[in-house]
C-alpha cells in the first residue's frame, strides 16, 4: 500500500489545528481575573493563540511523518537475534546492580544532600509501589484509594508519638498493624464487588479517610497537620550533637547528614522487606492464591480456595506496607498533614505500579525511579509541571500500555522458566 | 417542615446538575467499559467556557438575559463537545482494545492534563461572576418567619435538565444514532457486523456526554456563581458515585443517583454537619453497594464461565 502523500498529512495537520483552535479560543484566547472591584475582568491573548495553533499545526506535521516512518500501528521491528540474546542477558544483571547501587548511593552521593534527599524519596515511592502491587498486580484488586493506608499510617505514628512519646521502632509495627486494620475494614464492603465498583469504593474510601483526617481537628488537627514529629533513634541512641548522641558514642565528628543516611538505609531497608516478603509470600499458597484470583475468580471459587480471605489479606499485606511507608514518611517530615494525602498521591502510585507492569517488581522499582526522578527534573517548570505530568502519562499509556518490563517470570514451572509475555496477564477483574 | 421544603429544593437542583454529569459517565461506561476519569474535568472546562462567553458577552454590550444565555448554553455546549471529542480521540481510542487499567489510567492522567490546563490558562484563583438570573418566588410564609423560596434560577436548572432529559431519551429510543448506541452496548463486533460505524458512535456517545457536562458546567456556574480550577474533581467523583449508585450502564439509574446524591448531600449538610457532607455521600455508596452490588436500577452482571 502507498503511504500516503504530503495532500494527506497536510490535511491532517490542518484539521488538528482548527480543532486546536476552536478548543484554545476561549481558554487561552481570553484570559480571566478577578479585578480590583472584585468583578471579573478580561484580556486577550491572541498571540499565544496563534502561536499555539501554529504548534499544534507543526506538531501533527511531526507526528504523521513519524508514523509513516514507523510503520502501520502493530509492526514490530526486528531486532537481530544477538542483541535480543545480549538484552536478555543484561538484564539478568539490572536487579542485582540496582541493589548494589542503592547500598552505596549514601556513600557516593555524601556530600550532596538535595541526591540523598531524591532518593529517601523515590524509595519511599518504591515502596509504596511494591505495596501497592501486592493489591492490583498480585491479586488483581483495583485499588484508587491506596493513600488512605498510607495516611493512617502517618497520622498513626505521628499521634503516637506525639501523644504517648514512643519510640519509632514501637510504633512502626503498630502503624502497619492500625493500617492493615484499615485494609480489612476496606475488604470488607467490597467484597462482591468487580472490577470498576471495586474502583470506585477503593476511591471513595480514600476520600473518605483525607475528609475525616481534615475535619477531625482536635484529634488530628485538621489542616494544621501534626507536628513535631520525633525523629527515629539508632536503637534507642538520637542522632543529635549533644554527648548522648551517636556521633558522640562512635567518636566521629557530628554532621547532620548523618540523620539523612540513617533515614536513606531505614527506608532502603523497609523497601527491601517488602519485597521479599512479597517474592516469599508469592511462592505460598496465599501467594498463588491471589495470582489464582486475578486470573480468573470463578475457577478460583470452583477450586475451593476461599475468595474472601484471599481478597481480605491482599488488602491488608498491601494496606500494612502503606502504613510502614507513612509512618517512614510521617518521621522524615517531621510534620504531616492533609494536603500530602490526596487522591493525586493514589494515582501516582497506580501510575508506578501500570507503567511498572503489574506484578513485576523490578519494573515497578525502575518505573518509580523514571517518575519521581523525572517529576524532580520537572521543578524548574512549576505550575507546568503537573500539566506535563498528565500528558507524559497519556503518551506513556499509548505508548506502553503494558509497562516498561513486557514480560513476567512465572512463579511456578515445569521444566524452564520462560518469561510469560505481559499481554497474557489478566488483572483488574478482581 | 418549612425547613425541610427548602433542603428538599436546593437537593433537587443540586442533584439535576449531578444527574448531567452522571449520564455521561454512564453513557461512555455503558458503551466501552470504561470509567472516564476526565469527565468531571470536562464538566470544568464547560463552566469556565461558560464563564469566559458570559464575560465577553456582557461586556459586548448584550443585556437581554434570554438571548445571552442561549448563546452562552450553544457556545459551550459546542467547545465542550469538541473537548470531549479531542479526549476520546488522543487518550481513549488507542486504548480500546487493551487492558482495562489503560484507559483508566490515560483518563486519570487526562484529567490532570484538564485541570492544570486550565489552572494554567486562567490562573489558579476562583472565579466569581455577577449574578445573571435573579428573583425568585416565595412559595410559603412559615410560621417561624422561615420563607420557603424557589428562586428562578432553580426554576431554569431543573427545567433546563428536564427539557434535555426528554431530548435525550428521544435520542437513545428513536434515531438511528441511539439505536446504534443501544447495539454497541450490547454487542460491539456484532454490530460492527452489521453495519455500524462503532468508531464513530463512540465518538458521538463522548460528545454528547460533554455537551450535557457543559450544560451542567453552566447551571453549576448559574447557580453558585463561581468557577474554579479544582470543581472537576470534587464533583466528578460525586457523579461518577452517582452513576454507580443508580446502577452504571443505566440512564434513569443515572438521573435517579444524581438526585439521591443531591438530596443526601444537602439533607446532611442542613441537619448533620456541613463538613461530613461528601463522608455521608461516600458511605451511603458502599452501604447501598454492599447490598445491591450492582447499583439501584444496574443490570446484574452475568459472568459467563
Amino acid at each position: 500500500m502507498r503511504a500516503p502523500g504530503i495532500a494527506y498529512i497536510l490535511k491532517k495537520a490542518l484539521i488538528s489545528a482548527a480543532v486546536a483552535l476552536v478548543l484554545f479560543s476561549l481558554m487561552i484566547g481570553i484570559r480571566t481575573e478577578a479585578g480590583p472591584t472584585g468583578q471579573l475582568i478580561y484580556w486577550t491573548r491572541f498571540g499565544e493563540l496563534f502561536s499555539l495553533v501554529a504548534v499544534v499545526f507543526g506538531g501533527s506535521i511531526v507526528i504523521e511523518f513519524a508514523r509513516q516512518w514507523l510503520g502501520p500501528s502493530g509492526t514490530r521491528q526486528l531486532i537481530p537475534p544477538s542483541v535480543q540474546k545480549g538484552v536478555a542477558l543484561a538484564g539478568q544483571f539490572v536487579a542485582p546492580a540496582l541493589l548494589i547501587f542503592a547500598l552505596l548511593v549514601p556513600v557516593i552521593f555524601y556530600h550532596q544532600r538535595y541526591l540523598l534527599d531524591l532518593s529517601i524519596l523515590v524509595l519511599t515511592y518504591v515502596m509504596l509501589g511494591w505495596g501497592l502491587n501486592v493489591v492490583v498486580g498480585l491479586a488483581g484488586l483495583l485499588d484508587l484509594g491506596y493513600v488512605a493506608f498510607y495516611a493512617v499510617g502517618a497520622y498513626s505514628y505521628a499521634l503516637l508519638a506525639t501523644s504517648f512519646g514512643l519510640s519509632f521502632w514501637v510504633c512502626l509495627p503498630l502503624a502497619g498493624l492500625l493500617a492493615s486494620l484499615w485494609g480489612v475494614m476496606l475488604g470488607f464492603p467490597v467484597l462482591r464487588l468487580r472490577g470498576d465498583y471495586l474502583a470506585i469504593v477503593t476511591l471513595a474510601f480514600g476520600e473518605i479517610i483525607r475528609l475525616v483526617i481534615i475535619n477531625w481537628q482536635s484529634l488530628t488537627g485538621g489542616p494544621n497537620g501534626v507536628s513535631g514529629i520525633p525523629r527515629p533513634t539508632f536503637f534507642g541512641i538520637p542522632l543529635t550533637p549533644g554527648d548522648d548522641g551517636l556521633a558522640a558514642k562512635l567518636g566521629i565528628a557530628f554532621s547532620p547528614t548523618h540523620r539523612i543516611v540513617f533515614l536513606f538505609y531505614i527506608i532502603l531497608a523497609l523497601a527491601l522487606l517488602t519485597n521479599w516478603v512479597t517474592i516469599r509470600l508469592r511462592r505460598l499458597p496465599i501467594g498463588r492464591a491471589w495470582e489464582a484470583l486475578r486470573e480468573d475468580e470463578v475457577a478460583c471459587r470452583a477450586l475451593g480456595i476461599n475468595t474472601t480471605t484471599t481478597k481480605l489479606t491482599a488488602f491488608a499485606t498491601g494496606a500494612m506496607f502503606g502504613g510502614f511507608a507513612g509512618a517512614f514518611f510521617a518521621t522524615r517530615q517531621g510534620f504531616i498533614s492533609p494536603e500530602s494525602f490526596t487522591f493525586q498521591e493514589s494515582a501516582l502510585v497506580l501510575a508506578i505500579v501500570v507503567l511498572g507492569g503489574m506484578g513485576s517488581q523490578l519494573g515497578v522499582a525502575l518505573a518509580a525511579i523514571a517518575m519521581i526522578g523525572g517529576f524532580e527534573l520537572f521543578r524548574g517548570l512549576e505550575q507546568y509541571r503537573m500539566l506535563v505530568f498528565g500528558i507524559t502519562m497519556v503518551l506513556l499509556m499509548i505508548w506502553r500500555p503494558r509497562g516498561l518490563i513486557g514480560h513476567r517470570s512465572p512463579t511456578v514451572f515445569l521444566k524452564q522458566a520462560r518469561a510469560i509475555s505481559s499481554d497474557l496477564v489478566k488483572e483488574g477483574h478482581g | 417542615m418549612d425547613y425541610f421544603a427548602q433542603q428538599l429544593i436546593n437537593g433537587l437542583v443540586l442533584g439535576s446538575v449531578y444527574g448531567l454529569i452522571a449520564i455521561g459517565y454512564t453513557m461512555v461506561y455503558g458503551i466501552v467499559g470504561m470509567i472516564n476519569f476526565a469527565h468531571g474535568d470536562v464538566f470544568m472546562i464547560g463552566g469556565f467556557i461558560a464563564m469566559i462567553s458570559f464575560l465577553v458577552l456582557v461586556s459586548l454590550g448584550l443585556t437581554a438575559v434570554p438571548v445571552i444565555l442561549l448563546i452562552v448554553l450553544l457556545v459551550s455546549m459546542a467547545i465542550t463537545a469538541l473537548y470531549g471529542w479531542t479526549v476520546e480521540r488522543i487518550a481513549y481510542r488507542p486504548l480500546r482494545h487493551s487492558f482495562r487499567l489503560a484507559p483508566m489510567l490515560s483518563a486519570i492522567g487526562m484529567s490532570f492534563v484538564l485541570s492544570n490546563f486550565s489552572q494554567v490558562a486562567q490562573g489558579a484563583r476562583v472565579k466569581p461572576v455577577a449574578p445573571i438570573i435573579t428573583g425568585g418566588y416565595t412559595l410559603h410564609e412559615g410560621a417561624s418567619g422561615f420563607v420557603v423560596r424557589l428562586s428562578n434560577i432553580q426554576i431554569v436548572v431543573v427545567l433546563t435538565t428536564i427539557i434535555l432529559l426528554l431530548l435525550f431519551t428521544w435520542l437513545v429510543t428513536r434515531t438511528r444514532l441511539g439505536r446504534d448506541m443501544r447495539a454497541c452496548e450490547q454487542d460491539q463486533t456484532m454490530a460492527a457486523l452489521l453495519g455500524v460505524d462503532v468508531d464513530r458512535t463512540i465518538s458521538m456517545t463522548f460528545v454528547i456526554g460533554s455537551a450535557l457536562a457543559a450544560v451542567a458546567g453552566m447551571m453549576y456556574l448559574l447557580y453558585y456563581g463561581l468557577v474554579d480550577f479544582f470543581m472537576g474533581f470534587v464533583a466528578g467523583i460525586k457523579a461518577f458515585t452517582a452513576a454507580v449508585l443508580g446502577g452504571i450502564g443505566s440512564l434513569p439509574g443515572a438521573m435517579l443517583g444524581g438526585l439521591a446524591i443531591g438530596l443526601i448531600e444537602t439533607m446532611w449538610s442542613a441537619y448533620f454537619s456541613v463538613e461530613y457532607k461528601d463522608v455521608a455521600a461516600f458511605s451511603i455508596l458502599i452501604i447501598v453497594l454492599i447490598f445491591m452490588p450492582t447499583g439501584l436500577l444496574g443490570r446484574p452482571e452475568i459472568e459467563k464461565v
